[in-house]
């Protein structure tokens, strides 16, 4: 085999892994990219129906309560709970089962992920935490400021993380 | 006192860097044997400026001294001592000290065991690493001066991110930066050969034990993060396409690439601007990590104070060394024509396929990391992307890469035997063919096929790895004396490959187990009622609140586990308070054993008498931590090997006859 013909299979080989990356990609990209929405996003109808999505804003103070009730199914006690999530103009129902962060606490920032049910309930599948109790994911921020609630607090978080 | 001898120490290291950075470039130029001969010196001293000033740094944690801000941002008196000193690097700035010493370990190593490298191109190589020591000595200097002084001292420290006060998290740091910063060297030689315009055999002799070093301290250390993460978050998961692990698993991926491609250059004299193009990307993933992780950019564990400034001296950086590299790469590749011709079925065509998968998979996870960044940047909306766009990209280029990892070992050099090579692997296939019709008669449900098509291609691994060794030593064909051997005449680096590859199926299996057969349950319990997870039962006995530790305060709860009614552990998860640092966090307590994990954790009261808990039943964990351990153990095998530690290629030494033993 010449330089040239191997030069061609390599280059060819090259383009059709490129070729494959790139639709694997795309595809990936058209059902997999989940998007940051607020509580006035929502409660304003802007997030298309049934998709996934991410929630974030603040725990409503004196939202967060079990759901518990005696002994569901089979003698298991369900772990769900319920708050409410908002920017301070808006806010959202969410239903969560499972064990909440460490840090989620009422006030505080909070992300969750999952789908708006027909109800107007957010069923979350994961409830993201802050790894720092003074910080803000930024989504938030974005969230409140958007909503006209946001004012600069505190002082900045130093160190705290790894 | 103790701190300023430290901030000295690091201005002389920048002193000595710059020095080292110039002469032994202009020395080697113009010929200059003085100036040349001056990188061997200032190389050591540069290691022994900035241990100075790390051990000044680890010095004020130890005692405690909260005069300095650092250690008053980040430490507290009543810390264990072990997290006293981890918290060293613990934070933004003694980090980058940690990285700068390792650094000038990587390039007091090269000056000290280089003595066989052409005098010239040691001068080079470490000229061009006292550039990046330059680069990070000024953006410590300039904007992470650890040895800022605070008048007056707080009566105590503000405490270390609970979080981080874990030993997998004391040790995770420095592997992955011996990995990261290890790449530099390659980088170093990389470059060194651009400015020579060489690249031959004796070249891949000298870079391949740097890369292989880095490369396994670097799966060393992203193994212990997945770990970590593993054990301390409580969410019983092990990877998590987190922007802040991808960046840990680009360099590793494209440093895959590099270990593989470096063979092809000293055996076969091909694929040489390939190579050099590969240790360029592989350090610029590097620095690209330390910016995406040190930056702020992104929110992650490792996200300290964002200081816009940091930021942007890490870009500047970055856009420096990956800028000017590629530029003087653009310059000089024309100068490394190609040596070896090849067919594309043969070994070095195996490895060809190899580089691509790896660095389109580097490529693809790149994308996923930094899209989100740059749609946040043009004020398209805020978006993330998950595990769901990993899987569907990252996960389809890894199968055919893992089919063709079986076959290549056995194709020969330049010209292979596609069908000779799969009929030596028909053991491979029929272990494949029987793991999968067991994983589908087993555990028939919901992903049962493509849990079958994993494990088959973890057993095509795993057998394949084992019979190109049994060919190796002609196993069942010649007599076990003679295999023993084989066996011993094998070189270590030849042993290495297949170790390595045998853990890469190890790993697939663990993955794949522990994904497909997880059992979960989450509920509330109460004292005495019992839950069955898998096939063992456990029993809730009790929940303790305030119990203490040497920090903290915890919830302690107790659970009875049994199996088919034998009594089998009690564990004991926990929800810690730490005391200074004012939070909470979640202990998991695992029961490990190689068929799987059972893992609890507790959570809140429900205010009724019961408790959140969470169970977990999952299988062949223990496999992924055995997998990466093992390919990490590889590397270092490889390393061993006597024939990396000679200048140029020499043929192998044979050793035959009289040390083989009688039995067998």
């Amino acid at each position: 085999m010449t330089r040239k013909r191997r030069r061609l299979t390599l280059a060819l080989l090259a383009l059709s892994a490129l070729a494959v990356a790139t639709a694997l990609v795309l595809n990936a990209f058209q059902d997999s990219i989940v998007f940051f929405r607020s509580p006035s996003d929502v409660v304003e109808r802007k997030v298309p129906a049934a998709s996934r999505f991410r929630l974030g804003g603040l725990v409503e103070e004196g939202s967060v309560r079990r759901l518990d009730g005696e002994a569901t199914t089979g003698g298991r006690r369900s772990a769900a709970v319920a708050f409410r999530v908002t920017d301070l103009k808006h806010s959202v129902e969410v239903r969560f089962t499972g064990i909440l962060p460490d840090l989620f606490r009422e006030g505080q920032g909070v992300v969750a992920e999952g789908r708006l049910g027909g109800d107007g309930v957010f069923e979350a599948t994961e409830v993201l935490a802050k790894h720092d109790e003074t910080y803000m994911p930024p989504e938030v921020a974005d969230a409140l400021k958007r909503a006209g609630r946001w004012q600069e607090e505190g002082p900045k978080s130093q160190g705290g993380g790894k | 006192m103790i701190a300023e001898i430290g901030l000295y120490a690091l201005v002389l290291a920048l002193v000595v860097s710059l020095v080292q950075a110039t002469l032994p470039l202009i020395g080697a130029a113009r010929r200059i044997p003085e100036w040349v001969a001056l990188a061997a010196w200032t190389a050591p001293a540069q290691l022994v400026f900035i241990a100075v000033a790390f051990g000044a740094l680890t010095y004020a944690y130890v005692v405690s001294d909260f005069s300095l801000l650092n250690v008053a941002a980040n430490s507290h008196s009543a810390k264990p001592m072990i997290y006293k000193v981890s918290g060293v690097w613990g934070n933004h700035e003694g980090s980058l000290v940690l990285w700068v010493l390792i650094l000038a370990l990587f390039g007091a190593a090269v000056a000290g065991f280089g003595s066989n490298l052409p005098v010239a191109f040691r001068a080079r190589v470490l000229a061009v690493q006292a550039w990046i020591a330059v680069g990070f000595l000024a953006f410590i200097l300039f904007t992470s001066n650890p040895f800022l002084r605070l008048d007056p001292p707080p009566a105590d420290g503000r405490g270390l991110n609970p979080l981080l006060q874990d030993i997998g998290l004391a040790l995770h740091p420095p592997f992955l930066y011996l990995g990261y910063v290890g790449f530099s060297i390659t980088f170093s030689f990389a470059i060194a050969a651009l400015i020579e315009g060489k690249v031959d055999a004796a070249w891949a002799r000298w870079v391949r034990p740097w890369t292989l070093a880095a490369w396994s301290f670097l799966t060393l250390g992203i193994a212990l993060g997945s770990w970590w993460a593993y054990y301390e978050l409580g969410w019983g998961g092990w990877w998590y396409w987190d922007p802040v692990e991808n960046s840990s698993f680009m360099p590793w991926l494209v440093g895959t690439a590099l270990l593989h491609s470096a063979v092809v250059v000293e055996k076969r004299d091909a694929l040489k601007t390939w190579t050099v193009l590969l240790a360029i990307i592989t350090f610029a993933f590097s620095l690209l990590g330390t910016f995406l992780v040190r930056s702020g950019v992104l929110t992650s564990v490792h996200a300290f104070a964002t200081d816009p400034a940091r930021g942007i001296f890490i870009l500047g950086l970055i856009v420096v060394y990956v800028g000017g590299a590629l530029f003087l790469y653009a310059a000089r590749a024309q100068a490394l024509a190609g040596g070896g011709l090849f067919a594309p079925i043969s070994r070095e065509g195996a490895l060809v396929l190899n580089n691509l998968l790896l660095t389109t998979a580097a490529a693809t996870v790149l994308l996923g990391t930094l899209y989100p960044l740059f749609v946040d940047l043009f004020e398209l909306g805020k978006i993330s992307v998950g595990p769901p766009y990993f899987n569907a990209t990252f996960v389809p280029l890894m199968i055919p890469m893992l089919v063709a990892l079986g076959i290549g070992p056995m194709l020969a050099w330049k010209r292979g035997d596609l069908g000779g090579a799969l009929a030596r692997l028909t053991a491979a296939f029929a272990a494949a063919a029987a793991v999968a019709l067991a994983t589908l008669a087993l555990a028939w449900g919901t992903g049962a096929v493509l849990a079958a098509l994993a494990m088959a291609l973890a057993a095509w691994l795993v057998v394949g790895a084992l019979s190109e060794l049994a060919e190796r030593t002609r196993l069942f064909r010649a007599g076990a004396g003679e295999s023993w051997r084989r066996l011993k005449g094998l070189p270590r680096s030849a042993l290495g490959m297949t170790l390595a590859h045998l853990g890469v199926g190890i790993l697939v299996a663990g993955m794949t187990g522990s994904l497909a057969w997880t059992a979960e349950d989450i509920r509330v319990m109460r004292p005495g009622e019992r839950v069955a997870v898998a096939d063992y039962d456990l029993e809730l006995l009790g929940v303790r609140e305030g119990v203490m530790g040497p920090n903290y305060r915890a919830t302690r709860a107790g659970f009875a586990v049994s199996r088919a009614g034998a009594p089998v552990a009690v564990l004991e998860p926990e929800k810690r308070f730490y005391l200074v640092e004012e939070r909470p966090t979640t202990e998991a307590a695992i029961l490990t054993t190689w068929r799987g994990d059972l893992y609890a954790v507790i959570g809140d009261p429900d205010g009724k008498g019961g408790w959140v808990v969470r169970l977990y039943y999952k299988p062949m964990i223990l496999w992924i931590w055995a997998g990466a351990a093992l390919m990490a153990l590889a590397g270092a095998l490889s390393l061993s090997d006597r024939r990396l530690r000679v200048g140029a290629p020499t043929r192998a030494r044979r050793r035959r006859g009289a040390e083989a033993p009688a039995r067998a």
